[in-house]
């Protein structure tokens, strides 16, 4: 699959190492994806990296990614600015399912830069509000100043058909919001046995949030996670991301937590 | 109107406290309410009371010189404030500020001790009640070790 060439059309700065980039085709065609999905972003002359997709799958704009710079593509593609083009192969693996999640109630939780793929999802929602129940977001960082989307966040707070809860793990002077782990939380959060959880955020997080949903009751088979691994071929044919028999890259990165956890349980691989 | 029992009852922290056994607690405890911004513990001071959150949030910290009170912990409804007044030598380890209105039960810590020392399995039952919440935030504490957020896999 050859990269499609993508030029960014807008960035935004979202913390110190965080930028979002906005893409449209230079030839003028139209990604179709899910939220969950991710894309192959390719920084030319340096090398390719799945990134999730951060953008509202029915908000017809150009497409959005958000990128954490941690080596050297990401590096590159961080530095990319207004104008600047790079190649996109995609889009690729499976989606949060929202469809299936109609009618009832959801969780979504993020951690750090979780809340990417996670802001598709949450921005879907909030444009097909009337089709889901009670709608709890509990939202996970390392200190305020790492928090992403910060405004966007500060308008879903603003909102009275969402509950929106924030937590740092180490409070800066001036922060008046919430001090602790994001599984601290999950006790004073509305969570039916019957809704549905979307989880994303590094593994150990994920873990332990799985664990206290399901000391509330909730099935690991109504939880849902994202993983990130080590993606290259994107098509199930290079193996790099493969845990046991699973092919991230395709038959994730959105898993049941009912489907994963035997496979984080083994040691080796 | 509610009584002492009845909040008692309802909040997570006695969550299937024997009945003859909350009796006893009650007569221990009044409702509180503390004005946002106030003061509820200072690090060092005697620990001569908790507190039973019914409403409202507390922050947990360490009050640093020309930096102001440090956030380590939050805590709101359903959540205790203080442990300290049941292990020598009884001394708070941080101070607590209200962050917003706070409705609570607070209980008096030496009328506390002597019914736990009258009545060893009240004692016994309140001890591991405490012990379960310090187990719950030495494994939060761990958890924030991990720097969870941290950086991930480069690419």
């Amino acid at each position: 699959m050859t990269p499609v060439s993508h030029r960014v059309v807008g960035r935004r700065v979202e913390t110190a190492d965080v930028v979002t980039l906005q893409l449209e085709a230079t030839d003028g065609s139209r990604l179709r994806y899910a939220a969950g999905q991710f894309n192959m972003l390719y920084a030319y002359a340096v090398g390719e990296v799945a990134i999730s997709i951060s953008a509202n799958p029915l908000g017809g704009g150009p497409i959005a990614h958000t990128v954490r710079n941690v080596g050297s593509v990401s590096r590159a593609l961080c530095g990319l600015q207004i104008g600047d083009t790079l190649g996109l192969r995609g889009p690729f693996g499976s989606d949060w399912g929202l469809d299936s999640a109609a009618g009832g109630d959801l969780v979504i939780v993020a951690g750090g830069i979780g809340l990417a793929p996670l802001r598709s999802v949450i921005t879907q929602v909030i444009a097909e509000r009337d089709r889901f129940g009670t709608v709890e977001i509990v939202i996970g960082t390392r200190t305020p100043e790492e928090l992403a989307f910060k405004a966007e966040v500060e308008s879903w707070r603003a909102r009275s058909d969402l509950s929106v809860h924030v937590t740092v793990d180490r409070a800066t002077p001036g922060w008046r919001g919430t001090v602790g782990v994001v599984t601290t939380v999950l006790p004073r959060v509305h969570c039916d046995p019957a809704a549905i959880a979307l989880v994303c955020g590094p593994e150990v997080m994920m873990r332990f949030t799985a664990l206290a949903l399901m000391e509330r009751g909730m099935p690991a088979s109504r939880i849902r996670v994202s993983m990130e691994r080590n993606m290259q071929c994107a098509i199930a044919q290079c193996g790099h991301c493969q845990l046991g028999s699973v092919f991230v890259c395709a038959d994730g990165p959105v898993f049941t937590w009912e489907r994963l956890e035997p496979l984080l349980a083994v040691r080796q691989l | 109107m509610n009584t002492i029992a009845d909040e008692l009852t309802s909040h997570r922290f006695f969550a299937g406290l024997d009945a003859a056994h909350l009796e006893v607690l009650t007569g221990c405890a009044r409702n509180v309410v503390i004005a946002k911004g106030a003061s509820i513990i200072r690090e060092g001071a005697h620990a001569d009371a908790f507190w039973a959150v019914r409403s409202g949030r507390i922050a947990l910290g360490v009050t640093a010189p020309g930096r102001g009170m440090l956030t380590i912990d939050t805590l709101h409804a359903d959540d205790v404030l203080g442990w300290a007044w049941l292990f020598p030598p009884y001394r708070w380890h941080f101070d607590a500020d209200a962050l917003d209105e706070v409705h609570a039960v607070t209980f008096d810590a030496v009328c506390l001790r002597g019914k736990c020392a009258a009545d060893p399995a009240l004692g016994f039952d309140l001890a591991q009640r405490v012990a379960a919440i310090l187990g719950d935030r030495l494994n939060a504490a761990r958890m924030r070790l991990l720097d969870l957020y941290g950086s991930p896999q480069p690419g």
